[in-house]
């Protein structure tokens, strides 16, 4: 959105300023016109929209498949939530390390990025030679192990307190103000929704600059060039483990920073929130939305995350007046649309809904071309 | 020592349960050089069917001896499973042929949620029992015990793999797959009808891992809507363990990641003094896809020795 402005100056600002108030006051109207579930929702799409933003550094910029994306929110969420709730306090307490706990928002956020980016770099490494299907299903696995963990760490020393998960998280305290308490500024009361909302556009906001800030920088071209063709990037002096590497490692940690956000604003995580189902609801809000272009993403992110929620708003209500009872589960009819709208999507538009320029050209080269190009690979493999 | 031949046993009995589905992967792998995501799903589906089959069938009056009943079922979920396996190839990969080869690994996904979410639509997201059809008297074999059905699942399994080898080596369709996975453009210059054979091989696939769903089912005694993706992935971490593209390398892989699996989580525990437990189970299948990818990405076998299909 940021990136499509280039008309004069003052229009481009007055366009910037009105988008700012409407992303400003789009929680009130929200809570007035739909209700408050729907102020919740807007606060879980801010989230989604980071860490598909994460995810579109792997995969869209650096092209590596990434199916165990979750694997990273969990470890942030994780990081929160122990650092933040009673259950560790037993351990912790006599210990000399009491200090983790309780610890500042801007301490325990770098935190929990920096330990979901070493998630990151631990699972790179020894993929780094693996590319497309085998490097999806070794992080398919990868993500699978962390959900296991998550499940069974809770012996013989119980850190993540297994199936049950851990509750009783603190919310998140910012300038002194918890955001459990709803504050009044100028009239206005701002509950804790709201005061989420603000907090995960900043963030959310934040990532997008940096997102586009990489994207135009040297590593991101690297990562392009590594996505178009490994042993060419390679011969232009990329150092490609290094930049793999820090590919992943970076979409890490903002999947680290969104789980950490999670954990504070539902109160609760268990390894249920993290199964690979996730990953590839994140996945396809990437792919859909068009691989490797901001824009398309945060499209595909609002898009797909706000589906099932209108579903859930009008499948039941609509089953109860037809046929009397409750048949299908909106949650199976979003999956079922789900599985549909990806083949849909790609084998009518494999670039996504809203694609870079650059890359709809690509996928719309002369069919010519891409016929050469597959005899050529048939002939080689 | 009894502890370890009954794991053995275990372990021998759901490798070659992974053998079989794994062949369906390593087939299609051979031929397109796709993981075909729905293998999975497919499985659960030849599993499903079956129980509903039989359940109507013997709810319908239908006198039957348990072991005839269940072949009765297989008989209704093969073909299903075999037109599944078609459409799929047509709808979700043939398109995308020459498409990057991210397309046809996201509609592979696509259709194995779609598998799965039909299938929770039509049988709700609850276990099913497989109906108790099988003998399942056990014997004594070396102070271990083995049943009538492990017997069974095993023999059957073995039969099916060497149908399918022979099938391989010395049909025409067999070496019809046979050059389409060396090199497809040569092949259909020499009048192989290349989309036929893809097909084929799908169908194939699809009929083995219906067998795969009831062994399965029978197994373990129930089946649900849902198992096809852990199963499916097993299955896979076979195919890939034995050399992916190698039908002996699948077969290989299947037995020996059964094995690790239930040898593995059996002494798991008393190794390490039960802090980890045979609930790390599922991590086996996991670590082992992972090692094998990254120190020896072309399986035991290797793709080059033997012959792929």
């Amino acid at each position: 959105m940021l990136a499509n402005i280039k008309q004069s100056k003052p229009a481009a600002y007055a366009g910037m300023a009105i988008f700012a108030v409407v992303l400003a006051v789009l929680p009130f109207v929200m809570g007035a016109t739909l209700g408050n579930t729907w102020v919740r929702n807007l606060d879980l799409a801010m989230l989604y929209i980071m860490l598909a933003l994460g995810l579109n550094i792997v995969v869209g910029y650096a092209g590596l498949l990434d199916l165990g994306y979750i694997a990273f929110y969990a470890v942030g969420a994780y990081v929160y939530a122990l650092l933040n709730s009673p259950h560790l306090v037993p351990m912790l307490s006599g210990t000399g390390f009491e200090w983790l706990l309780h610890m500042p928002l801007l301490v325990v956020l770098p935190l929990a990025a920096l330990l979901a980016g070493i998630f990151g770099v631990l699972l790179g490494s020894p993929t780094l030679k693996l590319r497309g299907d085998y490097l999806a299903i070794v992080t398919l696995g990868f993500g699978e192990i962390v959900r296991l963990f998550m499940n069974n760490l809770d012996r013989p020393i119980n850190i993540t307190n297994g199936p049950q998960g851990v509750n009783l998280i603190e919310p998140v305290s910012l300038f002194g103000h918890k955001f459990s308490q709803a504050i009044t500024v100028f009239g206005i009361e701002f509950r804790s929704v709201h005061l989420y909302y603000y907090l995960f556009l900043a963030l959310a906001l934040l990532i997008i600059v940096v997102s586009i800030r990489l994207q135009s920088s040297r590593i991101g071209r690297a990562w392009v060039a590594i996505r178009e063709d490994e042993i060419a990037a390679q011969a232009m002096g990329i150092n490609t483990r290094n930049v793999k590497l820090l590919a992943f490692a970076m979409g890490a940690s903002f999947g680290g920073v969104s789980g950490a956000m999670f954990a504070s604003f539902q109160g609760f995580v268990s390894p249920e929130s993290f199964i690979l189902m996730e990953s590839i609801v994140v996945l396809a809000m990437v792919v859909l939305g068009g691989m490797g272009h901001i824009p398309g993403v945060i499209l595909g992110a609002i898009l797909l995350f706000l589906t099932p929620e209108v579903l859930r708003d009008v499948v039941n209500p609509l089953q109860d007046k037809l046929i009397g009872e409750r048949l299908v589960n909106p949650e199976n009819l979003r999956m079922l649309l789900f599985g549909i709208a990806l083949i849909f999507v790609m084998l009518v538009r494999p670039e996504g809904l809203w694609p870079s320029k650059q890359r709809k050209a690509e996928f719309h080269e002369d069919d010519d071309l891409k016929v050469k190009d597959a005899e050529k690979e048939a002939a080689h493999g | 020592m009894d502890i370890f031949i009954q794991q053995l046993i275990n372990g021998l009995v759901v490798g070659s349960i992974y053998a079989l589905i794994a062949l369906g992967y390593t087939m299609v792998y051979g031929i397109l050089q796709l993981i075909n995501f729905a293998h999975g799903e497919i499985v659960m589906m030849g599993a499903m069917i079956t129980i509903s089959a039989v359940s109507i069938l013997s709810g319908s009056g239908v006198n039957l001896p348990g072991p005839l009943l269940v072949v009765a079922g297989l008989l209704v979920s093969i073909p299903i499973t075999m037109l599944l396996g078609f459409t799929i190839e047509r709808v979700a990969y043939r398109p995308l042929r020459k498409a990057p080869r991210l397309a046809p690994l996201i509609t592979a996904i696509g259709i194995s949620i779609v598998l799965q979410q039909v299938a929770v639509l039509i049988w709700k997201n609850n276990p099913r029992s497989f109906p108790d059809l099988l003998p399942h008297a056990s014997h004594d074999f070396m102070g271990a015990v083995i049943t009538d059905l492990q017997i069974l699942i095993v023999v059957l399994a073995l039969v099916v793999m060497g149908g399918l080898l022979i099938m391989v080596e010395k049909t025409k369709l067999g070496r019809a797959m046979r050059a389409v996975s060396m090199n497809q453009s040569v092949a259909s210059l020499m009048g192989v009808n290349i989309n036929y054979v893809i097909s084929m091989t799908f169908v194939i696939g699809s009929a083995l891992g219906a067998v795969a769903g009831v062994m399965v089912g029978a197994n373990y005694g129930l089946a649900y809507p849902t198992m096809g993706f852990m199963i499916g992935l097993k299955a896979f971490t076979a195919a890939v363990l034995g050399g992916i593209g190698n039908l002996a390398g699948a077969v290989a892989g299947g037995l020996l990641l059964g094995i690790i699996e239930s040898v593995g989580a059996g002494y798991l525990g008393p190794i390490t003094g039960g802090v980890l437990g045979s609930h790390y189970q599922d991590i086996f299948a996991f670590m082992v896809l992972i090692l094998v990818l990254v120190f020896r990405p072309s399986g035991l076998l290797g793709e080059r020795v033997a012959e792929r299909a």
